[in-house]
């Protein structure tokens, strides 16, 4: 009988009996033909490797996160609660020391949701990755983590949730924005005020293979972890960048995801994107599974594959290259880059529209952010949609400091005598949640 | 009449029944050397002084496969894998003498890369030239067609060899296992004809002309005529037969345990509802997983002989025998002299096990009565503790759909049957721990050989129908069939049932005994861009053991 390498938890929900509509492509049968594949190789026989059930998350998993409008329950439905437990009870495996690695395997999936939530954008409502996280580092005190999305799209959801936070290293690799939803991760990117540098965006660009993909791991992402020193390592592991994707543009395979895997060598990898179901995720999940559980999976490909088909343009060697050049120049220069972006501002003010394609909503926002040397910096969130709703959000981050801890109560008071519009208090560094509505 | 038979490590039970109710028991002790013989000693003397005619059927509980695995007294196997693209095959290199061919069929049931029929001829030149006669054809994903299995297994079967090929024995995706099926069913397959025919000569000379079945792992019954065909599905009956058994002594119809205290272990069944619960893949044997369906059974290391002994400031029991009990004769303190001491159980030499818990008690530093409690207690706490684990990790078990999460089944056990030797003993021991009644039924002592008496054939279909194909496939059948865009479930039910049916009457199945029934049902469509394109239908059929009180 077979042995793993590394113990590996696999939580694979893919729930049966839920879809956003019958011919959306996140509708039930999406992991039907993955989970075939999975039982067919006989995975789950192998020694070492261990099918966990998903944990539940509770709705204040959920607020320690996001700032649902009006509140938790109305956004969301209990399969987004069951697949941000996946990924808690994959988290709580790798902590507990039962497990070297593990994979999520859940549906629905996250990577759009932002802190604010009106609605579903991107197929996505809350962001498991993130409801993952901040669980673990409330239950085992964790502290570093990095973040490495590589879903075809911009993690603009996670971007969002982790833009202020210095001690969560965000890495999206995705199809270049100007060619695909949701049009944003360009290389200027590069985090608030309080955290420049921590978020990075390597925009690919279309029909990038293999070879592009494992460039940017090999010369950007793993040199920037290894001086990063992350506590814990995930990938938000879409499967969308695979040349048989129905809706973008890329020439990832099989082989490629697995030898990603490898070479990135994260301790929990989650589900995002991927929609072709029958093409792709068999084999890709596959490979990713034998490639954490540090089994052979050289022998993993596609039935139409073969290499010739997908190379990748000599100018897209170059591009890649020089792109890498560039944002580890930024990672390294990102104390000065800060000075200069902040010169002497005490608050940093952005203003941006949001719009909820799977819901259809469109929102106004205007975050404004304290500038601190010693903490992510107090935050306050003001927020319309055009359902009506009218919020302010004042988050208090899980780092505060005593002047950004204050300062932040003082707001909450503040907006609450203020009038008769919602108002939030995200107090991340006490853990709890508030709202004048009670 | 009916008799059941049943063979364990130790003992052979028989039992004839007449009209429903036991009206003899035998028990004998096992011949390890000659297997068949262990089989005729009891039966002749069951039988004696019986109308023959009047007997109605035959049904054997053997280890014949079991023990010729795990002795490793089975033959060389010769294999031909298409494994295709996925997880290195080159594990399974150990296994036999395997030949690796070309061709692919993906999970849909299509062929992605066909077939090579000149690598299969040389495979059979190959086996040939070994002298392999014992041969098995696996293919990843046969069971959503079977087409390439089917045309290896023609290239390759002549008069002289047997052919085992893999979609035959489990409707089941899981490469791997089937592959160990496979292997195993064609390793044991002249062994278990050998047994057939001593059977079968048996018969002729007695002139018995009832039908012979033997009992399967999933505590259902196959003839004889069939089980030669898929001897595999023979091993690791005895638990089943003890299950059924116990069933069959005394019906429960709530969630439960069966509870079967042997010399050195205990087996542990699960009931949901009053029906005993299957492995969910298959079982596993010499660590082999395979696709054989069995009754769900764990063991735990402690029974009347499991060695006592008082070790850093506490009592230990089992998992060690170190031989039997001192009441009898043995040299070490056993559970079963704890329970002798205690007066629940009135045999053996009592003075002697009275003398093993003295000497405990005295490392103990307590009292006679005292000792004894405490090890009477320790006996049942381990039992419980391990059967609370037990139920715990089935709640646990990862389930696919949001209703099964939140509002899925959990196994709540209000009543446990106990068997086996120590049964009585232990039972309000038990009872006080698990906080439910533990029933010790009537006959217990031979409930294995009653099991076997009283079980019926028992099989299972997988079907898979794909409408944007238009192909409905019966895995384990070898169908495959042209289906029209508007099939719909109800017609698969149709088809899946009545195929079901003719395969349980082909196996010895009494047609009164019929009671098919779906157990697994999926519907998905199949969306090509924005638009539906067909449905996948996915049923699973059985014909379980069926176990009512007389």
């Amino acid at each position: 009988m077979l042995k793993a390498k590394n113990r590996m938890g696999l939580v694979f929900f893919p729930a049966y009996d839920w879809a956003i509509s019958p011919t959306h492509p996140e509708r039930e049968e999406r992991l039907l033909y993955t989970q075939d594949q999975v039982l067919e190789e006989g995975l789950l026989d192998i020694d070492g490797i261990t099918e966990y059930k998903p944990d539940i998350a509770s709705i204040e998993d959920v607020e320690r996160v996001h700032i649902c409008v009006p509140d938790v329950k109305s956004r969301i439905t209990d399969s987004h609660l069951i697949s941000a437990g996946g990924a808690i009870a994959c988290g709580d495996a790798f902590m507990k020391g039962e497990v070297d690695k593990a994979f999520a395997l859940v549906r629905p999936p996250g990577h759009h949701a932002r802190r604010i939530v009106h609605g579903a954008r991107g197929f996505c409502n809350i962001n498991i990755e993130a409801v993952m996280i901040e669980k673990l580092r409330k239950k085992y005190g964790i502290r570093k983590v990095a973040i490495v999305d590589t879903d075809c799209h911009h993690g603009d959801g996670t971007q969002d949730i982790y833009w202020h936070d210095s001690e969560t290293l965000f890495i999206s690799i995705h199809q270049d924005g100007r060619t695909l939803y949701p049009g944003t991760g360009f290389p200027s990117e590069l985090g608030g005020p309080n955290a420049v540098g921590y978020t990075l965006n390597v925009p690919l660009p279309p029909r990038t293979s293999d070879k592009g993909f494992l460039y940017v791991i090999d010369n950007l992402v793993n040199p920037v972890l290894k001086e990063f020193q992350p506590d814990l390592i995930i990938n938000s592991a879409g499967q969308d960048n695979h040349y048989s994707d129905p809706i973008t543009n890329m020439n990832f395979s099989a082989q490629g995801y697995a030898e990603l895997n490898h070479r990135l060598n994260p301790d929990i990898a989650v589900l995002e994107g991927g929609y072709s179901i029958e093409d792709a995720l068999p084999y890709v999940n596959t490979g990713i599974i034998l490639a954490m559980a540090g089994l052979d999976y050289s022998m993993v490909k596609e039935p139409d594959f073969t290499p010739e088909r997908f190379k990748q343009p000599k100018e897209t060697d170059e591009y890649i290259k020089r792109l890498c050049e560039h944002l580890y120049n930024k990672w390294n220069k990102r104390d000065i880059i800060r000075k200069e972006l902040i010169k002497d501002k005490k608050y940093v003010k952005q203003d941006r529209y949001v719009y909820y394609d799977t819901d259809g909503i469109s929102e106004e926002q205007r975050e404004i952010t304290k500038v601190c040397d010693e903490c992510s910096g107090l935050s306050v969130v003001e927020s319309r949609s055009d359902r009506g709703y009218h919020v302010t959000a004042v988050i208090i981050p899980r780092n505060a400091c005593p002047r950004c801890y204050e300062e932040g109560l003082e707001e909450y008071e503040k907006k609450l005598k203020n009038g008769n519009q919602m108002v939030f208090l995200q107090d991340k560094k006490n853990d709890v949640f508030y709202n004048n509505r009670g | 009449m009916i008799i059941g038979l049943d063979m364990g490590g130790t003992n052979v039970d028989a039992v004839l029944l007449s009209e429903g109710r036991i009206k003899k028991t035998i028990k004998s002790v096992t011949d390890h050397e000659n297997i068949f013989e262990s089989i005729k000693k009891p039966l002749d003397e069951i039988m004696e002084g019986e109308d023959i005619k009047n007997i109605k059927k035959i049904v054997l509980s053997t280890t014949i496969s079991t023990n010729a695995i795990v002795e490793g007294k089975t033959e060389e196997v010769g294999m031909v894998l298409e494994c295709g693209p996925g997880m290195n095959p080159q594990f399974f290199k150990p296994l036999a003498d395997i030949c690796f061919v070309s061709g692919y069929i993906d999970h849909r049931g299509r062929e992605a890369f066909p077939l090579n029929s000149e690598e299969i001829r040389q495979a059979k030149e190959t086996f040939k030239k070994k002298g392999l006669k014992n041969l098995g054809v696996v293919g990843k994903f046969s069971v959503r067609n079977p087409d390439h299995e089917k045309t290896m297994y023609k290239i390759l079967k002549d008069k002289e060899n047997v052919v085992t090929m893999g979609h035959t024995l489990s409707g089941m995706l899981n490469f791997s296992r089937r592959v160990y099926s496979t292997y195993l069913n064609s390793a044991v397959y002249s062994h278990f004809a050998r047994f057939k025919n001593s059977v079968e000569a048996y018969f002729l000379k007695k002139g018995i002309k009832a039908p012979a079945y033997v009992l399967k792992a999933d505590g259902g019954t196959l003839s004889l005529e069939s089980s030669s065909k898929f001897p595999v599905e023979t091993i690791l009956s005895g638990p089943s037969a003890s299950i059924i058994g116990a069933l069959a002594l005394n019906h429960v119809d709530s969630d439960g345990i069966i509870l079967d205290i042997g010399g050195t272990t205990t087996d542990i069944a699960v009931l949901s509802d009053g029906v005993p619960l299957f492995e969910p893949q298959g079982i596993e044997i010499n660590g082999m997983k395979t696709l054989v369906r069995g009754l769900f059974s764990r063991s735990i290391g402690i029974g009347g002989d499991s060695y006592v002994r008082y070790e850093n400031g506490e009592i230990k029991i089992g998992p060690e025998r170190r031989g039997k009990a001192m009441a009898f004769g043995g040299q070490w303190l056993t559970l079963t002299d704890a329970l002798i001491s205690a007066g629940k159980i009135d045999t053996g030499l009592k003075s002697k096990a009275e003398e093993g818990i003295k000497l405990i008690a005295e490392q103990m530093g307590v009292s006679f009565e005292e000792a004894v409690k405490a090890i009477c207690k320790k006996a049942s706490t381990t039992i419980t503790d391990y059967v609370r684990k037990l139920i715990r990790e089935i709640n646990n078990k990862p389930v696919y759909t949001i209703n099964e999460l939140l509002y899925g089944k959990k196994i709540q056990p209000q009543k446990a049957v106990i068997i086996g030797g120590p049964a009585k003993a232990m039972s309000e021991l038990l009872e006080d721990q698990l906080g439910f009644p533990c029933i010790v039924p009537e006959h217990f002592e031979v409930a294995n050989a009653y099991g076997a008496a009283r079980s019926r054939t028992t099989t299972d279909l997988t079907l898979l129908a794909d409408t944007a194909l238009g192909i409905l496939t019966i895995g384990e059948e070898g169908i495959k069939q042209k289906i029209p865009k508007r099939f719909d479930v109800t017609q698969a039910h149709q088809i899946l049932m009545d195929a079901l049916k003719q395969k349980a009457l082909k196996l010895g199945a009494d047609e009164r005994d019929l009671e098919p029934e779906i157990v697994e049902e999926q519907s998905f469509n199949v969306v090509r861009g924005f638009y539906t394109t067909g449905k996948i239908i996915r049923l699973k059929a059985q014909i379980r053991p069926v176990i009512k009180p007389e």
